[in-house]
């Protein structure tokens, strides 16, 4: 099982997720810029934490034989404070780079007229780039911010095929779908969806613009959902292909809209990606 | 410091491993055909024109121009992005000639806003501009020698970084052996090595072996007698 997973914040997780991930079948990955549970209260963290996005987090993943992209945003939650806002206009320096598969995570938190503001600019930006671009949804008053959502994302005139929208559920998944835009699901232990009600969802529509992800982060998360939902999907009657294409073909599709991807990692050979190894802090044992 | 002084040890540093061709002045040979070279030259006669239009070319070359498929983890692999990339260094400083100064910012700014493949590019063009910018550009050395990515370690210790002072360098030559950047590219090694350095990879050396741990074949030249140096598990 090939599996790409298209939302997982990977500088939160350790070097035995790496290999965990590669020994389930991960080859490939997204991780999108995101808030890092501790608030910033500076443009320069912002810079600091693309930077990682971009370095060393990129060079982390290709020792385990996986090709780590990213997006970058400004994300809602910070949207809402005057300290970080400028970093709007630091934005299009990494939308030029190669590895930079779409804007994100763009969207609401609560809802906010800043987080509006910053979301509509946001999207401005992805169309200028020619870039897809990844929106979260709200974990309070879910379905009126997906709705929301979808309001701003055809105001600001962007094809509703070059838009993820996250973290959706049984509630929120209808209206996403009706309005053409890619569904996002995020798996996790006990919150969001898990790969049962997933299944259920891909019977019920089909596997057409379905992304799934672990959306695994500093939180109670857990990087192998995807490869749980593949072997749900088996169990349920599904086949490989069908699989394959959710797990795989589905994000490479989507992230393939930007011309930024860089999937020709995965043939590396696990042995000789552990030879110049200096994750080992110091020196090679 | 310079030449080898420490034949009153009874080593040489001479002799095998040292040697290969490091890549620190690199020669701008024929680019692979995957790459567009047509491009390449429209872009380098744009940036010489108008030095500042390297600001969004550099980012874009490796898609629009040439890369090599993935992204390695090996430090010092041969990447058709890279030459790309130095060949843009290269056209920057045609443009800026006469211009240290803006020479140097520019070269900064790349480096600033540049992910781990720009970053690496900008260190080895370093060696080509190096009568241009002087020690300007010294400081990234530093800021690449301070990381943890090999290829980043690797890409700094070309021939601009002749221009660090001996303790960085040293410093420098001992990450590469901690980090597993194979020596061969560090540029002129041999004739910089001296006594302090040898010191610190036979103390290197003794940690290792205190610890049960192999002495990596890079560091045996360095090494009072070569009968000392087998390995003790």
């Amino acid at each position: 099982m090939r599996i790409f997973d298209p939302h997982i914040h990977m500088t939160s997780r350790t070097t035995d997720d790496y290999e965990a991930m590669y020994a389930a079948g991960v080859r490939a990955l997204v991780e999108p810029a995101f808030w890092l549970g501790q608030p910033r209260t500076s443009v320069d963290s912002f810079v600091d934490y693309f930077d990682a996005l971009v370095g060393w987090e990129r060079f982390r993943a290709s020792q385990f034989g996986i090709a780590h992209h990213c997006t970058i945003a400004l994300n809602p939650k910070e949207a809402n404070d005057p300290r970080c806002t400028p970093v709007l206009d630091l934005l299009p320096r990494y939308l030029a780079k190669d590895g930079v598969v779409a804007v994100g995570e763009i969207g609401f938190d609560s809802m906010t007229e800043d987080e509006e503001k910053a979301f509509s600019r946001q999207l401005e930006l992805a169309r200028e780039f020619a870039l897809p671009a990844m929106v979260h949804t709200p974990h309070r008053d879910k379905l009126a911010g997906t709705r929301r959502t979808l309001d701003l994302v055809e105001a600001a005139g962007m094809a509703p095929g070059m838009v993820v929208v996250d973290h959706l559920n049984e509630v929120t998944v209808d209206v996403v779908d009706e309005a053409g835009a890619w569904m996002g699901f995020s798996i996790y232990p006990d919150t969001k969806m898990d790969p049962d009600r997933m299944v259920a969802i891909l019977q019920r529509r089909g596997l057409d613009r379905v992304l799934v992800n672990s959306a695994a982060d500093w939180g109670r998360s857990d990087p192998l959902r995807t490869r749980a939902t593949g072997d749900a999907m088996l169990a349920a009657g599904f086949s490989d292909d069908d699989v394959d294409k959710v797990l795989w073909r589905n994000p490479v599709e989507f992230f393939g809209q930007s011309g930024r991807l860089l999937l020709d990692v995965p043939a590396a050979d696990q042995s000789a990606t552990f030879a110049g190894n200096s994750l080992l802090r110091g020196e090679r044992a | 410091m310079s030449g080898p002084q420490n034949a009153d040890r009874g080593n040489s540093v001479s002799d095998h491993s040292l040697r290969g061709t490091p890549r620190g002045k690199r020669d701008l040979t024929e680019l692979p055909r995957s790459a567009d070279a047509e491009l390449l030259a429209d872009w380098c006669t744009e940036i010489e024109a108008d030095p500042t239009r390297i600001r969004t070319r550099f980012p874009a070359a490796a898609r629009e121009i040439g890369r090599t498929p993935g992204t390695s983890p090996e430090p010092g692999a041969e990447r058709v992005e890279d030459d790309v990339r130095v060949r843009l260094l290269v056209a920057l400083g045609r443009g800026l000639a006469g211009d240290a100064d803006a020479l140097s910012a520019e070269v900064h700014d790349l480096y600033r806003f540049g992910d781990a493949d720009e970053r690496r590019a900008v260190l080895l063009g370093l060696g080509l501009l190096s009568d241009e910018v002087g020690d300007r550009a010294v400081d990234l050395l530093h800021d690449a020698l301070r990381t943890n990515d090999p290829r980043l370690v690797a890409a700094a210790m070309g021939t601009y970084a002749a221009r660090l002072d001996d303790a960085m360098w040293r410093q420098a030559v001992l990450k590469c052996l901690f980090i597993g950047v194979p020596l061969r590219l560090v540029a002129g090694l041999e004739s910089r090595v001296d006594d302090e350095l040898c010191r610190m990879v036979t103390d290197y050396a003794a940690e290792r072996r205190a610890a049960g741990r192999e002495v990596p074949a890079d560091a045996l030249p360095f090494l009072p007698t070569p009968t000392q140096t087998s390995r003790e598990s």
